[in-house]
């Protein structure tokens, strides 16, 4: 355990020394960027758009009373999806989409000795595969997060509107009644640190593969494993400290 | 001038190297031959840097290697090109840009001189045109050959080459060979050919240094190695009844 943490924190200090060249480093960092945030979109929509819709159905089916009014509904929906469904379910989707592809890609790289080909050109292997990554773990999973929110509440619209417990203009009323900030600092700063686990993590179990084509698929299952747990673990904390 | 002194070098209980000492010389193809298991490409990987040795020095034209940190080896390494026993080529990379690669990260050269350079050595490995396939599109000589390709896009001063001709024809592997030795005599590197290929042995081998147990068990020419009396060799290099008989007419 202590072995491995602190063969992941070498690893990240050795992927954020200077790059040897920073325009191939930005190039790479955009295209990192563009991998996980517009090949994310669709996924994350997706769930967005059912999680507000179920979130806003359970939520009004629990709350059938007289004594409550029905704008509570959108209050409930709105700050269960900034803080925990958006930041938390889309993080671990992405764990398992993003994650497995860093993991088994940089994996296959050491299997076939791509990342052994870069160290004898004298380049930072970790620098070059690791840091683009996680710059754009940590700038795209935020920004993700942000479209998630924005869908997920245009989720519970639609599931308001397609139903008749509660009515959009309660929902919609719901939505900007007693809005705090701090919930949505504390869904940016879950969405960073998850960024960096699901980047980082899953880089780590790639980097660290031997043997063969089995090793790397072993190596994208812990890479996935790890981070669910890592970003569960984040969570709560954060949560604990912020709120 | 390559030299290995005294290298050992371990994995777990298995002592891979005991005491290698080598000398590895400008504009000759060294070949570094010996049965399975027996460390060569250990040896070669020591000699690279991607092992580290437990014991022993590996100098590069007077300067300790193994002695540098990772910044220190970076001016050496840029005089290193090297052939992968599975070519290693960049699979999300054309053939063009694998080969500029290194001339990205480590040159100023404008875009037109690094594809120009691109072309000339696709152009010398008989692969001119070809710049715009991705690896998955070759063939296994092919990928070889643009592996030498990218070797030499920055001119080397030393040419490490794994296997070069494992899960090629005979002769495909005897082009290969050839353009190895071709590209020695031109540019003068000091190339390192791990191998237990006797047609790259016979045809190529300048200096061969025979491995056998993790130590050095034999060192000389192609020229000698049909009148040795030294066993494990004999029983290495002619273990073929195509070979016996080749010995015979020799």
């Amino acid at each position: 355990m202590l072995y491995s943490l602190g063969r992941y924190i070498l690893l990240l200090r050795l992927s954020f020394k200077k790059p040897e060249k920073f325009s191939v480093y930005w190039s790479e960092v955009m295209r990192e960027m563009v991998s996980i945030g517009i090949g994310s979109l669709g996924i994350v929509a997706i769930i967005s758009v059912f999680i507000g819709a179920v979130a806003t159905i359970q939520t009004a089916f629990q709350l059938v009373s007289d004594f409550i009014p029905k704008t509570i509904v959108g209050t409930i929906t709105r700050d269960s999806t900034i803080l925990e469904f958006s930041p938390t379910i889309s993080a671990l989707v992405l764990a398992g989409r993003v994650g497995s592809s860093i993991a088994s890609q940089i994996g296959t790289m050491r299997v076939t000795e791509q990342i052994d080909a870069l160290e004898i050109m004298g380049v930072n292997a970790p620098g070059y595969l690791i840091s683009p990554k996680i710059i754009g773990g940590i700038t795209m999973i935020p920004l993700l997060t942000v479209l998630s929110i924005c869908l997920g509440l245009a989720g519970g619209y639609i599931a308001c509107a397609a139903s008749n417990e509660v009515s959009t203009a309660q929902y919609l009323e719901g939505l900007t009644s007693g809005f705090k900030t701090i919930i949505l600092q504390v869904s940016m700063v879950k969405a960073f640190f998850f960024g960096f686990i699901i980047t980082s993590v899953c880089a780590y179990q790639g980097f660290y593969t031997s043997g063969g084509a089995l090793e790397v698929g072993q190596s994208a299952t812990k890479g996935v494993v790890f981070s669910c747990i890592y970003i569960l673990f984040a969570d709560l904390i954060i949560s604990r400290i912020m709120l | 001038m390559i030299e290995t002194i005294n290298i050992h070098k371990t994995f777990g209980d298995n002592y891979v190297l005991k005491g290698i000492d080598v000398e590895l010389k400008a504009g000759r193809n060294n070949l570094i031959i010996g049965g399975s298991g027996s460390g060569k490409t250990t040896l070669l990987k020591c000699i690279v840097g991607l092992h580290k040795p437990e014991e022993g020095e590996v100098i590069y034209d007077g300067q300790n290697f193994t002695q540098m940190d990772f910044e220190e080896r970076v001016p050496i390494r840029k005089q290193i090109g090297m052939l992968f026993q599975s070519s290693a080529l960049f699979d999300s990379m054309t053939v063009q840009d694998n080969i500029i690669f290194p001339l990205n990260l480590f040159t100023t050269m404008s875009k037109k001189e690094k594809i120009e350079r691109a072309n000339f050595c696709l152009e010398r490995v008989n692969l001119a045109g070809k710049n715009k396939l991705f690896p998955a599109e070759l063939s296994g000589g092919m990928k070889k050959r643009v592996g030498i390709a990218r070797a030499i896009s920055m001119q080397p001063k030393y040419l490490f080459v794994d296997e070069p001709n494992s899960g090629l024809d005979p002769k495909t592997s005897i082009l290969i060979d050839e353009l190895i030795a071709e590209i020695t005599e031109e540019y003068q590197t000091t190339t390192v050919i791990v191998t237990h290929d006797m047609n790259s042995v016979m045809g190529i081998g300048d200096h061969i240094i025979f491995l056998h147990n993790g130590q050095k068990w034999w060192e000389g020419s192609n020229k000698q190695i049909a009148h040795t009396n030294n066993k494990e060799l004999n029983d290495f290099v002619f273990a073929s009844k195509f070979m016996q008989a080749a010995r015979e007419k020799l």
